[in-house]
């Protein structure tokens, strides 16, 4: 089990769910900078993968942002995430890319 | 050395100065042969080390965006070439601890290598693709080279390495295309290109006799190979087809090829998209071999005398390093120095073993032989470590 998913779980376990979304805030923002940084750059600007800028996502909506997370992109090395990230993670990680993804 | 800026630089950080430690050579001078540096991803600086005495000796800050960085060392041992992923590329003086040059030679670059005179330094980018060339004295840029494949399109570089003999050797991510790069006569270069080598290269690199080039293949299951001591070298594939018969899973993060597990007449490289490393002989180019692992292998570091090959994993199985006897066959040692182990270098005779924890913002030093932890640094978010000694050796 990833670290992400125990915090996600041992949040689950003393608190509402709506509330575990966003105490895990913290790590989704260091799993986007760190892990997605791998491909993305840690600013997100790209590298092996796609800018994940506002600007680089404007022709996408959040939905489909969000699937592409959860289902990878078959063909390229953009991986699916479903299993180490919750769909509602995922919806977080798209919603805040389109808005400016933060520090 | 100059070793008063050292020590200022060394004060700004609040660490104790380099005194007099076992073995250091001299006061008021020093080599520089037992000098590295470690990549602070996040916040686009640098620690300068030392091996003998184990020390930080200072923190260099202003280097841009290092979440992708690379290093390559001048024949001297005193400078360090940064390759951010800004495209910058800064020159650093790592006995007075400052930064002498810095350009940004890219929108997005990936790494780079220095030519075996020591004059030319190449970077490999993403944005704009292609390679450009630049003066290793005053960073100036002699020649760009654009990575336009057969199928018309601009292409990521990945895999620079150097040759012998003012060559660099790449590989064309978005062209399934290998080229080498000529530089003995002009900064015109001679290009040979190598076409259909297979889908979408990830990564590559030379053993240490600059004979075999590999490239690791995202798109098939497989690595091109040229033989670069052929008179008319061709690309041929290896490993071919070694995920058949399962299914490859999700790479969280890509196999690197630097430091590969180098040993004799056999060559260890991480699978993608499995839990394995794989073994080549290289006499015959045919597998031989395939360990199980922890987890996907991202570096197989060969130590120095090609016995042990020391293997960290992508995430979320990050934690962890396991211990490849090549000699014996199998798995010696696991063990889970914390959490994203990103990075790992050994002593220039592989005595120890430095090893960048990123999430616990430390390095760990290993003995080898005993394989105990003998002393920690801490660092920010730490990533890559290269000791000056790459500086003398050919394979990256």
């Amino acid at each position: 089990m990833s670290r992400l998913s125990k915090a996600v779980a041992t949040a689950l376990t003393i608190m509402p769910s709506t509330v575990a979304v966003a105490e895990s805030r913290p790590a989704l923002i260091s799993l986007v900078r760190q892990d997605c940084g791998s491909c993305h750059g840690m600013t997100l600007k790209g590298g092996l993968g796609a800018s994940l800028l506002p600007d680089a996502l404007a022709g996408k909506d959040a939905n489909s942002v969000s699937s592409i997370i959860l289902d990878g992109i078959p063909g390229t090395p953009m991986p699916p995430w479903r299993g180490l990230l919750t769909e509602a993670d995922a919806r977080w990680i798209a919603e805040q890319l389109k808005a400016g993804f933060p520090q | 050395m100059n070793r008063r800026s050292v020590l200022a630089g060394a004060a700004l950080i609040g660490l104790a100065p380099p005194a007099a430690q076992a073995g250091q050579c001299a006061q008021t001078q020093r080599g520089s042969g037992d000098l590295g540096i470690v990549i602070e991803r996040a916040s686009g600086s640098i620690l300068i080390v030392e091996t003998t005495g184990r020390s930080v000796l200072a923190r260099v800050e202003g280097l841009g965006d290092l979440s992708h960085a690379a290093a390559v060392f001048s024949p001297c041992e005193r400078y360090a070439y940064v390759f951010g992923r800004d495209g910058g590329l800064t020159k650093v003086d790592l006995l007075d601890a400052r930064i002498v040059n810095r350009v940004i030679q890219a929108g997005n670059s990936i790494g780079g290598a220095l030519s075996d005179d020591g004059r030319l330094i190449v970077a490999s980018n993403y944005t704009p693709g292609g390679i450009r060339v630049l003066d290793a004295g005053n960073l100036t840029q002699l020649a760009n080279i654009p990575a336009i494949g057969a199928n018309g399109r601009e292409s990521k570089v990945v895999g620079l390495v150097d040759l012998p003999g003012r060559r660099f050797v790449y590989s064309l991510y978005d062209c399934d295309e290998i080229w080498i790069a000529d530089f003995s006569r002009s900064m015109t270069p001679e290009l040979t290109k190598f076409t259909n080598i297979g889908r979408s290269p990830y990564d590559g690199n030379v053993t240490g006799d600059a004979r075999h080039y590999l490239a690791g293949l995202f798109g098939e299951d497989g690595f091109a190979h040229i033989d670069l001591w052929e008179d008319h070298p061709a690309a041929t594939r290896v490993f071919e087809g070694y995920n058949s018969g399962r299914d490859r899973q999700a790479i969280y993060k890509m196999p690197h090829l630097e430091g590969w597990g180098q040993t004799g007449a056999t060559l260890v490289v991480p699978a993608a998209g499995q839990h394995e490393a794989l073994t080549l002989d290289l006499n015959t180019m045919k597998e031989v071999g395939r360990t199980q692992l922890h987890g996907q292998p991202v570096f197989c570091v060969a130590r120095p005398d090609g016995r042990e090959i020391w293997i960290n994993f992508a995430h979320p199985l990050n934690d962890t390093v396991q211990v490849l006897d090549t000699h014996l066959g199998r798995i010696v040692h696991t063990f889970a120095p914390g959490p994203a182990v990103l990075h790992l270098e050994f002593t220039p005779k592989g005595g120890e073993i430095w090893i960048s924890v990123r999430d616990a913002n430390r390095i760990d030093i290993y003995d080898v032989r005993s394989r105990t932890k003998i002393a920690d640094i801490p660092a920010r978010s730490p990533s890559g470590i290269m000791f000056s000694a790459r500086a003398h050796r050919l394979r990256s």
